[in-house]
């Protein structure tokens, strides 16, 4: 019998994604100039095809408006994604196509708007809601900026970055990024997405959206080779990484694969100084739904045991992607003493903020 | 990886009675390319070789790009007594692993580099010498060795003639591809080489490794050589998730394809995926008519080098049963470095019909070799 989330008083979903509902709302948050380009140059609008608008998976069919933008105001969060899960902290990643741009001026532009307009439609509306600083990721500079510019605003509880970037995740160029997440408290979340500066997979571009969103998942396991072989963990021990909308049921295989290796290559890796999975489990922690289940309950419990770990796990709706009907988005399987871990316990241990006093946005 | 084969074999072999091994992955090398390979060459692309090298999607003409862990990536005991590079070596390699392994079926996958490379005209020509070289040097000096059939597969037509050239010749068992190829393996430019494949009633395998261009990452270069190995795996995914994806077994319903050297634990996470995708958006794939699982269990089988090393062995046991045993090749992946020692690869006591299966049957059944 599957659990509902209604019956446990702390509920923390840590991946909902509100929609940015066209360019225009995003002007008021950027400066003359950038306005004046939006507006001269025609530029479109930042959907991306990672989530083309109408494809079923991208909004559940009960959560598409017969007019307008899905999941586009607070309102809209709050009935649908809120209320009928007893939702207390839900955390908005808005996945708005800002790391697709070439120009890193015009992305740094588009993430401040992007993140004001989060602040002032959302966090500042609704007690309930948190976000993750979008940066530009085009330039580390710039977003290390970007995340000074938000920290002192204890309702940025994590900094978003996806999965597919120019270069893997773990590359020193990105470490500013990481020094300043840590420094302030702050996860990193690894979103499913890719920037599409280069081909989805290591074969080329795929024919079918199907094949381009289940290509995530190949890069998810790339990104925690890269995490750890570059040494992200023993630079910033502190440091936790969100795997959100990545799927969870690959990531032992995963680290079996990676811990043989080390056992062979260790040499080229010296930082590396403990098993893979070992340094893995401290430091990763991937959301809950998408959930790519074995096909029966008990193959479902087996593969629990395989994560070797209750601790890894964040409970997520993923709104408004349909990944489940109705409120099931507890499988069974999960106990309830697992489900309290996944849903209050352990967002608490990975995003310090969420345990901390609020001060929004206003230096105390 | 590294222990001592002659040694430790002398230690086990007098306990007890070997079984016999099919081994789904063995890399043969010529003693030179000049002394072995261009006799099957023209002159014409003997002097282009010498001219011109050999030009890969890759930066470096005499490496890889991420340098191995160790020379060759061989094993340090793999150099044959008579000099040359490991594998190069008949008579060593059957006193080294053939013989003490007690090897019924030894597949030959030649990564010789005739494939990938750049020049059409001149990958077809190497891909044809180092077909006829296995023949000459190995095949039809040692019955146990199989050979695979290098084909120039960013060029399915020269492809399908060197497979029709080769239809019927009992020396080769599969058609030989390698994973990094320059558009997902799914898409109907390589299907003329399914059709011949199917035709000349030859499984298609894929060998981890090659040079497609795009980084083996969706977000870029990897640092380390240890990423790329890992990340063969999913290269590997990505390459059946496009033949999963745009039809090819639905379209080739006698296609049997091997994944060689890629791992196999991540398969049962990549059919949940799938299948849940598949249900999800039907209508963008309605060519794809049985959940990809299905397909996948019917027509991929996986060897098992480098066999992953869950925590708890049962863990092992799970996911083999997720894949299903029938669907797994056991493999050596001699004279590498990373080889899996027969005696060693099965951490766990088996039952003696899962046991045969996975070290001899299964193979000989999916080859044709058990009537």
């Amino acid at each position: 019998m599957a659990i509902s989330p209604n019956a446990f008083s702390n509920v923390i979903d840590c991946d909902i994604h509100p929609t940015v509902p066209s360019i225009d709302a995003l002007l008021p948050y950027m400066n003359e100039h950038w306005q004046d380009t939006i507006v001269q140059r025609g530029v479109h609008e930042l959907e991306t095809i990672s989530y083309p608008k109408n494809a079923p998976l991208t909004v559940r069919p009960d959560w598409r408006l017969e007019k307008g933008v899905p999941a586009a105001n607070v309102d809209l969060i709050k009935r649908q994604a809120l209320d009928p899960f007893g939702t207390s902290i839900a955390v908005l990643n808005c996945l708005y196509g800002v790391q697709l741009l070439m120009s890193e001026d015009m992305a740094s532009a588009f993430a401040s708007a992007v993140n004001d307009w989060i602040k002032a439609e959302f966090l500042d509306k609704e007690p309930r809601l948190r976000a993750s600083i979008v940066i530009p990721t085009q330039s580390p500079e710039m977003a290390v900026n970007e995340i000074e510019r938000l920290a002192n605003d204890k309702r940025f509880v994590s900094v978003l970055m996806l999965v597919m970037d120019e270069n893997p995740l773990g590359r020193r160029l990105y470490w500013p990024i990481y020094a300043a997440a840590e420094r302030h408290g702050l996860p990193i979340c690894v979103h499913a997405g890719s920037t599409y500066k280069h081909p989805v997979t290591s074969v080329g571009w795929p024919s079918y959206y199907t094949e381009d969103y289940a290509s995530n998942a190949a890069a998810f396991h790339n990104m925690v080779s890269s995490f750890i072989c570059e040494g992200v963990f023993a630079k910033f021990s502190d440091l936790k990484i969100v795997l959100a909308e990545s799927g969870f049921t690959w990531f032992p295989a995963h680290l079996w694969r990676l811990t043989k290796f080390w056992r062979g290559l260790r040499a080229e890796i010296p930082w590396v100084d403990r098993p893979p999975i070992e340094i893995a489990r401290d430091h990763f922690r991937l959301t809950l739904q998408p959930i790519d289940a074995p096909p029966t309950t008990e193959q479902f419990e087996r593969l629990m045991d395989h994560m070797g770990s209750d601790e890894i796990l964040l409970y997520s709706t993923d709104y408004p992607h349909w990944q489940f009907d109705e409120t099931n988005v507890i499988p069974d399987g999960i106990s309830k003493g697992l489900a309290i871990k996944i849903m209050e316990q352990n967002p608490k241990n990975t995003y310090p903020r969420l345990s901390a006093p609020l001060n929004n946005g206003i230096n105390q | 990886m590294n222990v001592d084969i002659l040694t430790h074999e002398k230690s086990i072999s007098k306990t007890r009675a070997r079984m016999a091994i099919a081994d789904c992955d063995i890399h043969p090398s010529p003693k030179s390319v000049e002394i072995e390979i261009f006799p099957f060459l023209s002159k014409r692309w003997q002097e282009y070789m010498k001219t011109y090298g050999v030009i890969y999607r890759q930066g470096f003409p005499t490496g890889p790009a991420f340098p191995k862990g160790q020379p060759n990536a061989a094993r340090r005991d793999s150099y044959p007594t008579s000099g040359g590079k490991p594998g190069s070596d008949l008579a060593f390699m059957q006193s080294q692993h053939l013989g003490p392994n007690n090897i019924q079926l030894g597949v030959l996958n030649p990564l010789q580099c005739a494939q990938g490379v750049q020049n059409q005209d001149f990958s077809a020509a190497y891909c044809n010498a180092v077909n006829q070289w296995q023949i000459e040097q190995w095949t039809s000096k040692d019955h146990r060795l199989k050979a695979s059939l290098m084909v120039p597969y960013e060029d399915p037509l020269a492809s399908v003639k060197e497979i029709e050239k080769w239809a019927g010749n009992e020396h080769f068992i599969q058609v030989l591809l390698l994973s990094r190829t320059a558009e997902p393996l799914g898409q109907r430019k390589y299907w003329p080489i399914y059709d011949a494949a199917c035709r000349a009633g030859l499984p298609v395998a894929v060998h981890a490794f090659g040079y497609g261009g795009a980084p083996v990452t969706g977000g870029g270069w990897p640092s380390f050589y240890i990423e790329e190995m890992v990340g063969h795996a999913q290269n590997t995914q990505s390459l059946l998730t496009s033949m999963v994806i745009e039809g090819v077994f639905e379209k080739f319903p006698t296609l049997k394809l091997i994944l060689i050297e890629a791992g196999f634990a991540w398969l049962p996470a990549l059919s949940w995926r799938l299948d849940k995708l598949w249900d999800r958006m039907r209508d963008e794939i309605p060519h794809v008519s049985r959940p990809p699982s299905q397909l996948i269990r019917e027509h991929v089988w996986l060897t098992t080098q480098p066999m992953e090393e869950p925590e708890e062995t049962n863990q092992l046991l799970d996911t083999i049963e997720w894949i299903g045993w029938e669907n797994l090749l056991f493999a050596t992946d001699y004279p590498h470095w990373d080889y899996d020692d027969p005696s060693r690869a099965m951490p766990i006591k088996i039952g003696k019909q899962q046991k045969e299966g996975f070290f001899l049957n299964n193979a000989l059944k999916l080859y044709g070799l058990d009537q």
